[in-house]
């Protein structure tokens, strides 16, 4: 293949992703530099960096940055710990395996928003939620998850969403694991652990790798989970990052200072996609 | 090769299903909220098609406050996405003032002084009318007749917070799931704002000083958010920080609370019986007073609004006379029976004799109505329109901002001196930034 | 005991764990789907009702009140759209990052992936104002394009991964036989990494199912999706649980049967480093 055929192919993917980022964001950045406020039409000019300095000066701000921080590294946790958990469990023939696979990963398939309402109303409720109905049962006082745990109470719930595409990911990868290999570790005398870390780990490392990279870029925004359950709230307790853009663009109407922070979103999530990168991107690519 | 070609076939057969967006010439888009009273609109719509052919009307149904953002989005941007939108006291005056909206003017048969006046007043700028309302309400307490009378109390028609906190102790029962009082607890300046407010404004508190400045730092708020906080904490359902009208509504009807203080609309729904189960245990009372009655309860309208430079205005202003007149509020009556008619907006209403026959509440609605009034509704002077919000186009950012400060002071997160501090710094910020000193 | 019993009890141990994870895994939305059976009373009783007569009357109201057939149309139609749009741009260029590899290569693919990280409710004003002017406001085009856009990074990502596992020995050897390059796509390698290309494909069809912000900002009576029906029925006044519970599971309904038939298919695909 020559060098003009490979540039050509590019072309397109990198050409339109180039206009969507040019387009939205040199707009977003130029916002981010001027006055401008929806309910405000007359208010004009540019104004240098105030937006970035109103944004960051928020006392909302660094709970926010912590919260969105928390929130990615513990669903990654959750997800790829219990998936491979998972995985492994059901990787083994047994009856009905199909319908235990469908189980699994269908909340993977449910919308976000859907699956926020279903949390707060009928699981995480204090009184005719199901939690609060199990604790009644066995003579606990009832939690209000949503108020006195509001972050973990997101976590769970992203981690019920995602945990079955890691699932899903991890059980193929799992299938074309080399079952001789694995059969003669055993009878070598290897127990269960020694095959997870000699064996299982080191060949499902390309898809833990690729679970965490695409999560990452997910959980980084998360807003509906948010917007539904907890409204960010109480006070701070589950303010991330896009929550608050949100609340700048859409309740103050205020497009310089949520461009603002949407340019300052994007300049966090390549910091922690540096990092991530560090520590997986061996795996990802090259 | 088959693969591809069924990939291009695909790509072929959805594209082609993506038809452009042809502008129908007599159809109307109507922006609007999924309430109760906005769902039988959309199904006597037929109705108002039948009578004037040629004009189809389209609804968009969101959540409030998805609602919001998208008709201001839209109004602000001119994306001329609809012709009718439903907004509230809140917009009307700030939209009318910036000439977003289109004035109303209607003739003799519509009967414009009929609507309530503390309605009109809240919908109007400079004495321009912006939004017909198409239901309005105020909030009032709606409290467990058999369970008060079973503590041998009563309730007078306009209560002190005192004896509420004392009938809230009376009808508690945490053993028995049994909590004397409900409030909303939920952030959001529509939620706990707008409840905390009105209590705050009756303790003598005011959300700006003359100057603008924000007034949450003194003492009237503090008497009022303390009180707010160790009444849910005694004897609230736990949860309260999660609460607004939907969730409280849903435990009034599981016989859970002994009083509610929120929307007058509620007392439709709590005494139906196929919602409720203590439909016919319910009465209702004003809402309770501190050091003031002025602007202890709230006043909230929803109405229908045209934007300017929509090009079917005269089909949009068809329909928003048709949706707001004495005609429609008997066609429901037909329909539905007269307790189902939306309410809050003429004086006719209340007038017709089957209206009072059928509805329990009418008359405690009608007076907590009368009684707000938008323009006064503070112990001292401040600049600002409105009872539970200020009319200025900061207050919804201030408002949930504070909102969120309130909930997490009930949850126990923080003190409520500390709680004020924050909400007060934050609305200084925004008003700062804003430009108002 | 002997070794083996062990192990099979071990083993039983293990389904029955499996079976235990699966249903608390699968109760919500069993829990949901039961709920919209309910009428509202019904869906708040303490305790919450296992048996019940159940009605079909949530199922008749958004029958009334809504079009249901044209909001999954329109969900169909982006879906599939963006999908095949992202996928079309998307496979040459894997393909030919992967086989041709610069130095550059790993940059722009991470590249590619930062512009998937920019809050979409931070862009909203900046789309909004475009298709605005571009008249596209409220059509299906516009949630076509922005759906292939946003997905095409991890598209992008996938495929590459999927390319390089390709052997190069089998594309050298067909380059010998003089294979034109049109030739080695369509029959070598998109057969190979079909399995890959399919599953890639479904994962897009289910993000873009259920994306909601863009189909609730973009569109109002015309284009709305199966999202949009979603955000009618939530209301701040009035109980709607057990009418949100029908209207979310007719809008999941599709697209979770969709992704049980396409289960062998997604796992067949979706085995990173097996192709070998």
């Amino acid at each position: 293949m020559n060098r003009t055929l490979v540039r050509l192919l590019q072309a397109p993917s990198i050409i339109v992703l180039l206009m969507w980022m040019i387009v939205p964001l040199s707009m977003t950045i130029y916002f981010s530099l001027i006055r401008y406020n929806l309910l405000y039409p007359e208010r004009t000019g540019f104004v240098g960096l105030s937006n970035y300095e109103f944004f960051v000066t928020d006392a909302a701000f660094p709970p926010a940055v912590w919260n969105t921080l928390i929130l990615v590294g513990s669903v990654l946790c959750i997800s790829v710990v219990l998936g491979l958990a998972i995985a492994i469990l059901i990787d083994r023939p047994f009856l009905g395996r199909g319908i235990v696979r469908v189980m699994l990963i269908s909340p993977f398939f449910i919308m976000p928003t859907v699956n926020a309402l279903v949390w707060k109303n009928m699981m995480m409720n204090p009184i005719y939620g199901l939690f609060a109905v199990v604790a009644h049962t066995i003579g606990a006082e009832p939690i209000d998850w949503l108020t006195v745990y509001p972050l973990l109470s997101v976590i769970i719930i992203v981690s019920w969403q995602w945990t079955p595409f890691a699932i899903l990911i991890f059980m193929t990868s799992l299938q074309s694991q080399d079952q001789e290999q694995k059969e003669a570790a055993t009878l070598d005398g290897a127990g269960f652990w020694a095959q997870f870390w000699n064996l299982t780990l080191p060949h499902l490392a390309r898809p833990i790798a690729i679970v965490l990279m695409i999560q990452m870029i997910f959980h980084l925004s998360i807003f509906a989970e948010i917007f539904v359950t907890t409204s960010g709230g109480p006070g701070t307790a589950s303010t991330n990052i896009a929550y608050l853009i949100y609340a700048q663009a859409l309740l103050q109407f205020d497009v310089g200072v949520a461009s603002a922070g949407g340019v300052f979103a994007v300049i966090l999530a390549n910091i922690v996609a540096i990092f991530l990168i560090r520590a997986v991107g061996k795996n990802l690519m090259v | 090769m088959k693969y591809l070609r069924t990939t291009a076939l695909g790509m072929m057969l959805s594209m082609s299903a993506i038809s452009f967006k042809v502008a129908v010439a007599d159809e109307i888009t109507i922006a609007t909220v999924n309430n109760g009273h906005m769902i039988e609109m959309q199904k006597l719509t037929p109705k108002f098609e039948e009578a004037n052919p040629g004009i189809t009307v389209k609804w968009v149904t969101l959540d409030e406050g998805t609602l919001r953002s998208r008709v201001t989005t839209d109004i602000t941007t001119k994306g001329g996405q609809f012709d009718v939108m439903t907004i509230g006291m809140y917009e009307a005056p700030i939209w009318g003032s910036r000439d977003w909206l289109e004035p109303l003017e209607f003739g003799a048969e519509y009967d414009v002084d009929d609507i309530l006046p503390a309605m009109r007043d809240g919908l109007s700028h400079d004495g321009k009318l912006y939004a017909a309302p198409f239901y309005g309400e105020s909030s009032m307490i709606m409290y467990r007749k058999d369970l008060l009378d079973a503590a041998g109390m009563t309730m007078p028609d306009n209560p002190s917070w005192g004896h509420v906190k004392d009938a809230a102790a009376a009808m508690t029962d945490r053993d028995a799931g049994q909590y004397g009082i409900c409030l909303r607890g939920k952030p959001g300046w529509g939620d706990n704002m707008a409840f905390l407010t009105t209590m705050a404004n009756s303790f003598g508190g005011k959300w700006f000083n003359e100057d603008w400045t924000p007034d949450l730092d003194s003492p009237a708020w503090n008497h009022a958010v303390n009180f707010y906080v160790d009444l849910l904490t005694a004897y609230g359902p736990p949860g309260s920080a999660g609460n607004s009208f939907n969730e409280i509504l849903a435990l009034m009807n599981e016989g859970k609370c002994g009083m509610w203080i929120d929307a007058t609309i509620a007392a439709s729904f709590v005494t139906n019986p196929s919602q409720s189960k203590v439909a016919d245990k319910m009465a209702f009372a004003q809402s309770p007073q501190a050091i003031t009655t002025r602007g202890a309860n709230w006043l909230w309208a929803w109405a229908l609004a045209v934007p300017s430079g929509t090009q079917k205005k005269a089909d949009a202003m068809k329909f928003m006379e048709w949706a707001t007149s004495k005609e429609y509020i008997e066609l429901v009556a037909e329909t539905n029976g007269w307790a189902a008619v939306p309410t809050g907006t003429r004086q006719s209403t209340y007038d017709n004799p089957k209206f009072k026959e059928a509805a329990t509440f009418d008359e405690a609605e009608l007076k907590a109505i009368l009684s707000a009034d938008p323009s006064n509704s503070t112990q001292d002077k401040t600049p600002y329109i409105g009872v539970q919000f200020a009319a200025i186009p900061e207050f919804q950012a201030i408002g949930t901002a504070v909102g969120q400060q309130m909930t997490a002071a009930l949850a126990g997160d923080i003190s409520v001196e500390e709680a004020l501090e924050n909400a007060q710094a934050a609305a200084d910020r925004e008003m700062r930034k804003a430009g108002y000193y | 005991m002997t070794d083996k019993q062990i192990l099979e009890w071990k083993n039983r141990f293990a389904v029955i764990g499996a079976w235990l994870v699966a249903i608390l895994f699968f109760f919500p939305i069993f829990w949901m789907v039961l709920t919209s059976f309910k009428t509202e009373l019904q869906a708040i009783a303490i305790p919450p009702l296992l048996v019940f007569e159940p009605t079909l009357d949530n199922y008749t109201l958004i029958q009334e009140r809504t079009d249901y057939t044209q909001y999954a149309w329109s969900s169909v139609v982006t879906s599939l759209g963006g999908t095949a749009l992202a996928m079309l741009i998307a496979i040459p260029s894997a393909y030919a990052m992967a086989f041709s590899p610069t130095r550059r290569t790993k940059d722009i693919l991470l590249w590619m992936l930062s512009t998937k990280m920019l809050p979409a409710v931070g862009v909203l004003l900046p789309i909004y104002l475009l298709s605005q002017k571009l008249g596209l406001l409220d059509t299906k085009i516009v949630l076509v394009v922005i759906y292939a856009l946003i997905n095409l990074p991890i598209i992008m990502m996938i495929l590459f991964n999927y390319f390089r596992e390709i052997p190069k020995e089998i594309l050298e050897a067909s380059r010998m036989d003089g294979t034109s390059t049109w030739n080695e796509i369509t029959q070598i390698v998109m057969p190979l990494a079909w399995g890959g290309i399919a599953s890639t494909a479904l994962l897009s069809v289910v993000l873009c199912w259920n994306e909601a912000f863009w189909a609730i900002n973009l569109t109002s009576s015309e284009a709305g999706t199966l999202a949009a029906l979603v955000a009618s029925f939530s209301s701040p006044e009035g109980l709607f649980w057990s009418k949100l519970s029908a209207v979310a599971t007719l809008a999941c309904a599709p697209i979770v049967v969709f992704g049980w038939l396409c289960q062998k298919q997604l796992v067949q695909g979706l085995t990173f480093g097996a192709v070998k």
